[in-house]
């Protein structure tokens, strides 16, 4: 994935590599700008086994803040926020390998640097008893959740850095 | 051998009439008898699908996927103008304006239609409100949900968005929507059973191609629906698999 450009962000923004589990790395830019989830939607998309994106609905790409053109075909993590801890990634993995559903609440990053929370849903789709894809679906978490998962997650990230 | 041929409980009662017409098109089309069961509520059309009793089911959501993982159920078609939203409202005098302000021990008024019911416990987890901490009153229609939430016996009602819009305006008046969602891929589906497997493909054509002529435009008027669109079989399983996405708590 291409490092995240300066002139897509909007506001002030500090600059964070991360790691991802393939070994590969990318400079993401990020704002403290906070796009609230639209009422009533849904954001839906289907990965395949790997992660990268096959389908996303508009929903997807209003928050996403990328064209589909730009989804489609790209690994589900360049909407990975610095402030999620790898641990919540490797338990949804972990969990949707084994052919079992994860939930979870994740801080996503937009294009623009900004970040979305969402309660996500995510399965594994099954087609004459093999695991063929993964579908995710996000929808709008409590303020309360969205506050105890910051913490939580600050918590965790501090002891993976240690 | 008569087909049996059953309708979704939640259908609009003023399309009755019109699914007796589409009923007969159907057995003069397919030159073959159909008997059109109409069920009282979600509980017996389930038991009649799980004991194979059916072979054309116009289907909510919710059954979907009943039908095509466990009984071998084929999708056919959806009607193009028609989509499965839900609308949470309040009455007009009551304190919360937004779904954030609704507080643990809300009353709700809804009726059995589970993908509605299921839609409708999704917008209010935002208040941090499900199942555990809410009161829910099962209405025997719309009009009765709608009377809870005007006579302050229910704080919120969950509505299929098309059943609100339809209300009188005197009633809409005193009604007040909080959120109304906008899935877009939720919505009935007319199904085959296997005895119609080998005449799926010649069904499908029949169905997409009903507003061609004036005779089947007529059926359709009378369903108030435009068209059928065709739904292939990933359409169908994706949308099961948004359904089971949502039934997670």
């Amino acid at each position: 994935m291409q490092d995240m450009c300066p002139r897509d962000i909007v506001g002030d923004y500090t600059e964070h590599r991360l790691r991802y589990f393939d070994g590969s790395q990318r400079t993401v830019l990020v704002s403290e700008t906070e796009t609230p989830y639209p009422e009533g939607r849904l954001i839906v998309s289907r990965t395949d086994l790997d992660g990268v994106l096959t389908h996303v609905n508009q929903s997807f790409v209003d928050m996403a803040g990328y064209t589909k053109q730009e989804l489609i075909g790209t690994p589900h993590s360049i909407l990975r926020h610095p402030d999620m801890p790898r641990a919540a990634f490797a338990d949804l993995w972990q969990t949707v390998t084994a052919g079992k559903p994860w939930q979870g609440y994740v801080k996503n990053l937009r294009k623009d640097g900004g970040y979305y929370w969402v309660l996500a849903t995510v399965i594994p789709n099954v087609r004459q008893g093999r695991v063929v894809s993964y579908t995710s679906v996000r929808r709008k978490p409590s303020r309360g959740k969205v506050e105890e998962h910051t913490a939580l997650y600050r918590k965790l990230r501090m002891e993976e850095d240690q | 051998m008569t087909l049996q041929f059953a309708i979704s409980p939640d259908f609009p009662p003023e399309h009755i009439a019109g699914w007796y017409i589409f009923n007969t098109w159907l057995q003069r089309t397919l030159d073959c008898a159909i008997h059109l069961q109409l069920y009282d509520n979600f509980n017996t059309l389930r038991k009649a699908i799980e004991s194979d009793r059916l072979d054309l089911v116009y289907a909510n959501p919710f059954d979907a996927s009943l039908l095509i993982r466990e009984k071998h159920f084929m999708s056919l078609a959806r009607a193009d103008n028609l989509q499965d939203e839900a609308i949470i409202l309040t009455a007009d005098q009551h304190p919360a304006r937004h779904i954030e302000d609704l507080c643990p021990d809300t009353i709700i008024a809804a009726t059995d239609v589970p993908d509605i019911e299921m839609m409708g416990m999704i917008m209010i987890e935002p208040a941090d409100l499900n199942r555990d901490n809410t009161q829910l009153v099962t209405c025997d229609n719309y009009v009765m949900v709608a009377k809870q939430l005007l006579n302050g016996e229910a704080d919120i009602g969950f509505f299929l968005a098309e059943a609100f819009d339809s209300l009188s305006d005197l009633v809409k008046k005193q009604l007040r929507p909080l959120v109304r969602s906008q899935i877009q891929v939720i919505h009935h589906s007319l199904m085959a059973g296997p005895v119609l497997h080998d005449r799926h493909t010649a069904l499908m054509t029949l169905l997409s191609t009903m507003d061609t002529s004036e005779k089947g435009r007529g059926v359709l008027d009378a369903l108030k629906i435009s068209r059928w669109i065709p739904i292939d079989q990933e359409d169908s399983e994706f949308m099961i698999d948004l359904m089971d996405t949502l039934m997670i708590d």
